[in-house]
């Protein structure tokens, strides 16, 4: 009996990509290998998955197998001592909280969801609010087991010289499967964050607030209403924060709240309940502006608290962009990008708004890179939105910047080339016959 | 809270013991894959639990199940909950043409899983308290084309549990049967798994923990399985026969 069942259940986050898979879900690590024979056997090649949040093409592999790693969420080992946690792939940062709050440590880099796995998190290189401070969640990756088509398997870490541990950390999960992690951690007094926002009336002011805050504030990022224009073009609210230093060590439990449960019709989301929203957005983080101390939960994962949120945008689903681009001409790309948006009259409920520090990542294909990196989400109006990114597509390109696979669902293979010179060395590294719809796509 | 799980490598059970783990339970895990026991184990102490043992033995082979209860009890110091949750799901075609995987089938899931009930039961009986949970299933409601072997088993167990909750009734130890609809565990990972009604095995796990605490003799994971089978129990025969269910 096959242990892959055909599923066209998996979706992109974005879901704008659907497609038909032959899906597997072990549930031990010893399967994994017989897994791997099995689905290359006839010729298809393979893909590990993780909780699907990425929202473009880099978790789907139409056509072929993937391996559901969520089943694997074990911990290996844990020594709150030494502060570094073993487990395998498939376990979500949410449930990592869980254990390690109550001993008064916490992820060293998180994602703005906490349900995403490990392995998704490491293949993606993850960034978090404390880009600036702490680098990405690769450089804190003290070791990783990594299984090959082959069935080899590797035990890579920051010391191999191979560079298939560079390869795979930010490898988007084309060098094999990553069976297991570990991490290092860091120490918190409490489980409260003394979070402060400060509104701000233009771009100046957003990189005015960037540079006081990097040093005090641990975690930094702002909101932006990409809908303003004119004098009032890229005026938003400035977040910072910090771990308190005295407070409860709870952690927050189990699951989501309440849950979209169906498509929103495409009409909801229109220019008009955009700018509705944004404004709305803007006047209440103007209202509450000031220091309060909360749970970590809304602050690092406010949209954690709708489940399949991503419904919201309807049947057609939604593009997220984001790019980033070197300081020395953030200023202007980011200006030129909100003009863009601005004209084309397509906003976005989610305008993100950050400096990437210099703290490199041992990854070839990290995405962060210092300078200032910008996250749009786009309902999918088809050409429409697609001419939109393109524009951002042409400004990034000049200004040198990149674009995050993980959240785009169309990049051009060109921009991708150009974003990443390393990909041939990299390319060198994936596994021949593991592979996703963003790698054929990239015509690699 | 000293707990035994009987079948510990099952999805349904390591997500019930994530819960007991959580609450700082001491935990006796048993089935018959070292390995996987062990990697169990560990991830339970992370999570919580004060301590964690394991025993390797095939239930399904025991042959004094008295004898073996009592020095997992003695390892443990004492029980509280019991959990049995082994079972197989076969191969029903097969069954209908082999004699010897009927029989598999009906030994594994039904003679052997009775022998500790009663074993259990007894146990509980005489100190007069504690709790044990059996891992029953929709199947035994009422017998289907596609899986009513396994389904014959689920349904003698359901009424071994039955009985016993009537001889325990007024005194206080507790006996419930847990009958989880279609779960998302590796005993299903060969089925397709199509339409709204599969539960994962941390839903089930809720029912099963809170089971041992209060309510039964039995209990549907989800919930909704109780009215769903109500309805398919007394469907008559002529239109039940003509579903594709
Ligand atoms: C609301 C929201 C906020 C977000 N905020 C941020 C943010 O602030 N910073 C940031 O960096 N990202 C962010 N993301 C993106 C998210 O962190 C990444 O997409 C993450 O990688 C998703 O992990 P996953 O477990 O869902 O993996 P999936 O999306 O399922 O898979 C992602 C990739 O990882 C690979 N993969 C998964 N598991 C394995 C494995 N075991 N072995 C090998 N490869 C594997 C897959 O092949 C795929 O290429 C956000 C996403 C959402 C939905």
């Amino acid at each position: 009996m096959s242990r892959f069942q055909e599923t066209d259940s998996i979706l992109s986050w974005g879901r704008v990509v659907r497609a038909s898979h032959m899906a597997a879900r072990p549930a031990w690590r010893d399967e994994l290998p017989g897994l791997l024979t099995e689905a290359t056997s006839d010729g298809r090649s393979v893909l590990a998955l993780g909780l699907g949040r990425s929202y473009g093409e880099t978790g789907l592999n139409p056509g072929g197998a993937v391996i559901d790693m969520t089943g694997l969420d074990r911990i290996i080992a844990f020594d709150p001592e030494s502060r570094i946690l073993r487990a395998e792939a498939g376990l979500s940062l949410g449930a990592i909280l869980e254990v390690i709050v109550p001993h008064g440590l916490f992820l060293p880099v998180t994602p703005g969801t906490r349900f995403v796995t490990l392995g998704g998190a490491v293949a993606n290189d993850v960034h978090g609010k404390n880009h600036h401070a702490h680098g990405t969640l690769g450089r804190w990756v003290r070791g990783l087991g990594l299984l090959r088509s082959d069935g080899t398997r590797h035990l890579l870490g920051p010391d191999d010289t191979t560079g298939l541990f560079a390869a795979t950390i930010g490898g988007l999960g084309l060098t094999g499967l990553i069976e297991w992690v570990e991490i290092e951690l860091i120490q918190i007094a409490s489980a409260m964050i003394d979070a402060e926002t400060v509104p701000f009336e233009g771009l100046d002011g957003f990189f005015e607030l960037a540079s006081e805050s990097s040093e005090a504030f641990d975690y930094t990022v702002s909101w932006i209403d990409c809908l303003a224009s004119g004098p009032s073009l890229g005026r938003g609210l400035f977040s910072r924060g910090r771990h308190s230093p005295a407070g409860p060590l709870r952690a927050a439990m189990g699951a989501p709240g309440p849950s979209m449960p169906i498509d929103l019709p495409g009409f909801v989301l229109n220019a008009a309940s955009i700018r509705a929203f944004n404004a709305l957005y803007l006047w209440n983080g103007r209202r509450r502006s000031g220091t309060s101390r909360m749970p970590y939960t809304p602050f690092f994962y406010p949209l954690d608290a709708i489940g399949n949120w991503n419904r919201m945008y309807g049947r057609r689903g939604m593009y997220q962009y984001q790019s980033v681009v070197p300081l020395a001409v953030a200023a202007d790309a980011t200006r030129a990008m909100l003009q863009a948006i601005a004209e084309a009259g397509q906003g976005s409920f989610l305008a993100v708004l950050k400096t990437f520090g210099d703290k490199a990542s041992p990854g070839l294909m990290s995405f962060p890179q210092p300078g200032t990196t910008l996250a749009l989400d786009f309902p999918n109006r088809g050409d429409e939105t697609l001419r939109l990114l393109a524009r951002l597509d042409s400004i990034v390109a000049e200004a040198g910047g990149r674009l995050y696979p993980a959240k785009d669902g169309r990049i051009p293979p060109a921009l991708f080339r150009s974003g990443y010179p390393d990909w041939e060395r990299f390319a060198a590294h994936v596994d021949p016959h593991v592979s996703s719809l963003f790698w054929r796509r990239m015509g690699a | 809270m000293r707990v035994i799980i009987l079948g510990a490598t099952s999805g349904i059970a390591e997500a019930t013991a994530r819960l007991y783990a959580k609450e700082g339970a001491d935990l006796l895990l048993v089935g018959r894959q070292a390995e996987r026991l062990a990697a169990i184990a560990t991830d339970l102490k992370a999570r919580g639990a004060i301590s964690t043992q394991v025993a390797v033995t095939d239930l399904a082979a025991t042959t004094d199940a008295r004898q073996e209860l009592a020095g997992f009890i003695e390892r443990l110091g004492g029980v509280d909950h019991v959990l049995i949750a082994y079972g197989i799901l076969g191969d029903q075609d097969q069954a209908w043409a082999d004699p010897a995987e009927a029989a598999r089938i009906l030994t594994v899931n039904f003679n052997s899983a009775a022998a500790w009930i009663l074993a259990i039961a007894d146990r509980l009986e005489r100190k007069g308290r504690g709790s044990l949970v059996v891992l029953g299933s929709v199947a035994g409601d009422r017998g289907r084309r596609a899986n009513f072997v396994y389904g014959a088993a689920k349904a003698g167990l359901a009424t071994l549990v039955e009985g016993v909750a009537h001889r325990f009734a007024g005194k206080g130890p507790r006996i419930v049967v847990v009958k989880p609809g279609p779960t998302v565990t590796a005993m299903t990972a060969g089925m397709v798994r199509k339409g709204p009604l599969w539960a994962s095995a941390e839903q089930v796990a809720l029912v099963v923990r809170r089971a041992a605490d209060r309510g039964g003799p039995v209990a549907y994971a989800p919930w909704f399985w109780r009215y769903i089978m109500l309805i398919i129990r007394f469907l008559p025969a002529p239109i039940f026969n003509r579903l594709e269910i």
